[in-house]
């Protein structure tokens, strides 16, 4: 079992190197006209020329993709384009701020969605017929605008929540809660119905299956049928798919960032992508990159957990 | 020529038929779901009216009113205006046009490089088919978002660039379907057939492989096209991709926003235009779904009527006493009969075994007795436990007899046994279900359990997963499950037919040992004379969803009263003369729809004459009154030996 999450975690690990080496690839595909774009209009070839030697873009994205990688063990991203402060820094404060709304939201599509999932399977037919429509427009509604919607009633009109900025936890956990509970609903819609099909789907595939069959003609009642066995078989594959549904939400917490003016990794992405700030967006390509590994390696502890027969081999 | 009829034959014989008709069946399907079909129509206006937004407009989307801002809508402005006093409706036509063009481009990348890439190592397999999947799951890994990010950085926001990039990042999706497809294509009898024959694999792909796949591609796409029309909107929502004061449905969401105190209706043309377009593509999906395997099923589906159950009133047999009598007992699925009228009892002490080939129903009786057939099956009769009927008492009384009443133990114990959750946790909860015992003595019960069916060492085995046992072992923990509830009756179906031939006559003397030694009935469904032979003191013979024979296990083998039960001996290894081929029964069972109206037997019986075939044979005590046959030759037969 320890080889086998070894190897998961590897696999895993390869990640750090591959995506920025990706992120390297494509700027070796595209013309180069960052510094052109820096400089805007008015630039002479001869000044774009000075800023691309400057800024390193002369060299070849394999030699500055090994300098870069080089630079990451010793904990060195290099620095922004833009206000030449190193990328470590800029990013440090603005961590905190994306964690409390991945996590939040990681948590609450999981719990809630396994829920739904489970409930739709009841044997009132109405009740999960109802479950299955209403999670059918987690998929149709999209984050940006279920976010605008939620300000729209919570602050607008009702005026209870805050529409946009961050309070950290360490100021005041309950305006750290209020500030996170839209952005957090907002990101988790979607990962809800996907986790609740999923659930409702595994559950449907154990509750037909042999063993629970054996099991309830001799005498296991049904609701432990439901809740012990098929809920614990349905579990397995339904947190596999977790991996999947949350590097969705990260892409999504982008998005939702900027709809909650949250002063996170996601508004900083934005914002250096219009300002051509590569280092900057390499840095949080690399952090996502690495919340995407941990969360996996997470999901590799917990499926030989939930499988005996994982755990065997 | 050659080759064409053996493709052609086999892929019919496979249920894969090509061509235009599956298609049109599909097609038929799908306009009969409502919701889907309305899908498609909204989804097809939206195109139509998106193309034509330079006719249709009302406004030049750009053109600016300072004098109308923030209209909301008006007759001249149907769906208001924004900030500037730009016509709504016309921004959202012409906003229409990138969005959905985009939406375009991307699927159009991902639909023709995972298309291809996945055919390819589907059917190629081997290096190709492992680099790939490896490559998928690290792309699968990649927050999207961070690309897409580097590449409109690099672009200078160029919408089909980022288009290009989300059509990269979204081939995993349709990959996986594309190659699942033409593997499992590929392993059909039919595509082996053109591969010996000769044909070159581009050939197979696109001659066998495309047309079967075209279906869960399809949907896919679709799905997916919901998905990048929901990332692009966000995109376009940052601005990314597009280039304000240019309209686009996710940026016109953001313009939205920051006018959210002053005109709240902002927020709905645009958003509800994307969510429903969304949707539209995921209904469609669900539909096109739902639509090819209706037109599968239906395509198999007979059509005919079953002939109607003859009115014909069945011999009563009730005059055997048992701790368990089924009578007249029918299962229908739907408007099909499956089991009809089927009398059985069994005694305490007695084995009664069931017998009869694949198809005979025997196992929906045990199933209709056990009441696990599930909402779609109609059971009638009764069947009399314990002086109740169990067919009509309330569930709670029923729930009462399981495993404490009637128990049961199942063909593959392998999979019988609940995977997730070790011996002593399984056997555990069914004694405290049973016991309401305390820890202590629900343990020394699961130890007695397991010593009770033979297995040595019951506390290590105890701490074992299912997966973690043989075949034998896993079966007599089976057992010891059944027996958990101290159940007067138990059910065995096919208890020894997974397990290697050794095992199956240590299984056998261990249900006979529990038999003599608790006093339980036991109801052996088997399709194997032997066992019948080995174990049981009477026999019921079931044939194409009726008994047709029910006797004592001596005067059975002594002298069948019924051609099938004959035929069923003759065919038994044991009982066949060395040197002399087995006689196999010609034909096959009919299934529930193709019953005749006479004698079920009819096709296949050596004896048979025009008489059987033209009304319903009843079942009518034969000899000395302990025995039933549905036979109108039974006196040929009972004289003949």
């Amino acid at each position: 079992m320890l080889r086998r999450v070894g190897l998961r975690v590897l696999g895993s690990l390869a990640l750090l190197i591959v995506v920025p080496a990706i992120t390297f690839l494509i700027q070796s595909l595209t013309p180069s006209n960052v510094a052109a774009s820096i400089l805007g209009l008015g630039a002479t070839n001869t000044q774009i020329a000075a800023l691309n030697h400057q800024l390193g873009l002369d060299q070849p994205a394999i030699v500055r993709y090994f300098e870069w990688l080089v630079g990451s063990l010793h904990g060195d991203l290099g620095n922004s384009y833009v206000t030449n402060q190193a990328v470590t820094t800029i990013l440090a404060p603005r961590i905190g701020v994306s964690l409390s709304l991945v996590i939040g939201a990681l948590l609450v599509f999981t719990i809630v969605g396994l829920l739904l999932g489970v409930l739709s399977t009841n044997q009132n037919r109405a009740v999960g017929r109802i479950i299955d429509i209403v999670s059918s427009a987690g998929i149709a509604i999209p984050n940006f605008w279920l976010g605008v919607i939620l300000i729209g009633i919570f602050s607008v009109q009702l005026n209870v929540l805050p529409a946009t900025g961050y309070v950290p936890a360490a100021t005041s956990a309950s305006l750290w809660i209020a500030s996170l509970v839209l952005p957090v609903v907002a990101l988790a819609f979607g990962g809800i119905t996907a986790v609740a099909k999923q659930t409702r789907d595994q559950m449907l595939i154990a509750l037909d299956s042999p063993y629970i069959r054996s099991l309830r003609v001799n005498g296991v009642p049904d609701l432990s049928l439901t809740y012990r066995h098929a809920l614990r078989n349905a579990a397995g594959p339904t947190v596999t798919v977790l991996g999947l549904i949350f590097v969705g939400a990260l892409s999504g917490s982008v998005v939702v960032e900027n709809i909650f003016v949250l002063p996170g990794l996601g508004s900083q992405a934005v914002q250096s992508a219009t300002q051509h700030d590569l280092p900057v967006i390499q840095g949080i390509a690399l952090y996502f990159t690495i919340i995407v590994v941990v969360v996996n390696v997470l999901i590799d502890i917990v499926i030989p957990i939930l499988n005996p027969k994982v755990r065997a081999a | 020529m050659t080759n064409v009829a053996i493709t052609s034959s086999a892929a019919d014989e496979a249920g894969l038929k090509d061509g235009g008709g599956s298609r049109i069946r599909t097609l038929r399907e799908f306009v009969r779901r409502p919701l889907a079909f309305a899908a498609a129509i909204f989804l097809f206006a939206v195109i139509i009216a998106v193309v034509a937004a330079p006719i249709i407009a009302p406004f030049d989307p750009l053109a600016q009113d300072l004098n109308h801002t923030l209209s909301g809508p008006t007759a001249l402005h149907p769906l208001g205006t924004d900030q500037l006093g730009r016509d709504v409706l016309s921004r959202l036509l012409w906003g229409g046009r990138t969005t959905l063009l985009g939406v375009g481009e991307a699927l159009a990348v991902a639909f023709v490089v995972g298309l291809v890439a996945g055919l390819i190592t589907g059917f190629v397999g081997g290096t190709t088919d492992t680099v790939t999947s490896r490559i998928v799951e690290i792309v699968m890994a990649i927050p999207a978002i961070v690309v897409l990010l580097m590449v409109y950085s690099l672009t200078n926001n160029d919408s089909n660039a980022g288009m290009l990039a989300l059509g990269l990042l979204s081939v995993p999706t349709i990959l996986r379907v594309a190659r699942g497809a033409a593997r499992a294509v590929r392993s059909e009898t039919f595509i082996s057939a053109s591969e010996v024959v000769g044909m070159s694999k581009a050939r197979i792909i696109r001659r066998h492989v495309l047309p079967n796949i075209w279906g869960p591609i399809i949907v896919n796409t679709a799905v997916l096209a919901a998905v990048i029309l929901g990332v692009q909107g966000g995109l376009n929502y940052l601005n990314l991709g597009v280039k304000p004061p240019a309209p686009s449905w996710g940026g016109m969401v953001a313009e939205a926003q920051t006018n959210l105190q002053l005109q709240p209706f902002l927020i709905f043309p645009s958003g509800l235009t994307i969510a429903l377009t969304i949707a539209a593509f995921i209904l469609i999906a669900d539909g096109l779904r739902d639509a090819t395997t209706a037109a599968r099923s239906r395509s198999t589906t007979p059509q005919q009527a079953q002939p109607p159950a003859p009115a014909l009133d069945a011999t009563d047999t009730a005059h055997r006493e048992g701790v368990l009598q089924v009578q007249n007992l029918s299962v229908k699925f739907g408007q099909l009969e499956v089991v009809r009228r089927v009398n059985v009892s069994v005694a305490k002490g007695e084995t009664l075994g069931i017998v009869g080939e694949s198809g005979c129903g025997k196992s929906v009786t045990a199933s209709a007795i056990l009441d696990s057939l599930g909402r779609s099956a109609t059971v009638t009769g009764t069947i009399v436990f314990d002086g109740k009927d169990l067919n009509t008492a309330t569930r709670k009384e029923r729930a009462g007899i399981r495993g404490s009443g009637i128990a049961s133990i199942s063909q593959d114990p392998m999979v019988s046994l609940d995977p997730s959750f070790s011996v002593a946790s399984q056997l555990k909860e069914l004694i405290k279900v049973h016991d309401h015992s305390d820890k202590r003595a629900t343990h020394a019960r699961m130890v007695e359990l397991l010593t009770e069916v033979g297995l040595p060492n019951p506390e290590a085995i105890a701490r074992r997963y299912p997966h973690e046992l043989s075949g034998g072992m896993a079966q007599r923990v089976s057992i010891a499950c059944a027996l958990a509830g101290r159940p007067r009756v138990l059910i065995a179906d096919e208890p020894t037919t997974a397990l290697d031939v050794t095992i199956q006559g240590e299984i056998l003397s261990l249900l006979r040992r529990l038999r003599d030694e608790q006093g339980m009935a036991i109801v052996l469904i088997t399709h194997d004379l032997g066992v019948v032979a080995d174990l049981c003191d009477r026999v019921a013979v079931m044939y194409a969803g009726e008994v047709v024979e029910d006797a004592t296990v001596e005067a059975l083998f002594a002298q069948p009263a019924h051609p099938y039960t004959r035929a069923l001996i003759d065919a038994n290894p044991i009982v066949a003369t060395r040197g002399e081929p087995l006689k196999a029964i010609p034909g096959v069972v009919p299934a529930p729809a193709d019953w005749p109206i006479g004698c079920h037997f009819y096709d296949r019986c050596p004896i048979a004459t025009l008489a059987c075939a033209q009304s319903p044979i009843a079942l009518i005590p034969v000899g000395d009154g302990e025995r039933d046959s549905r036979c109108i030759h039974v006196d040929e037969l009972i004289g003949a030996k």
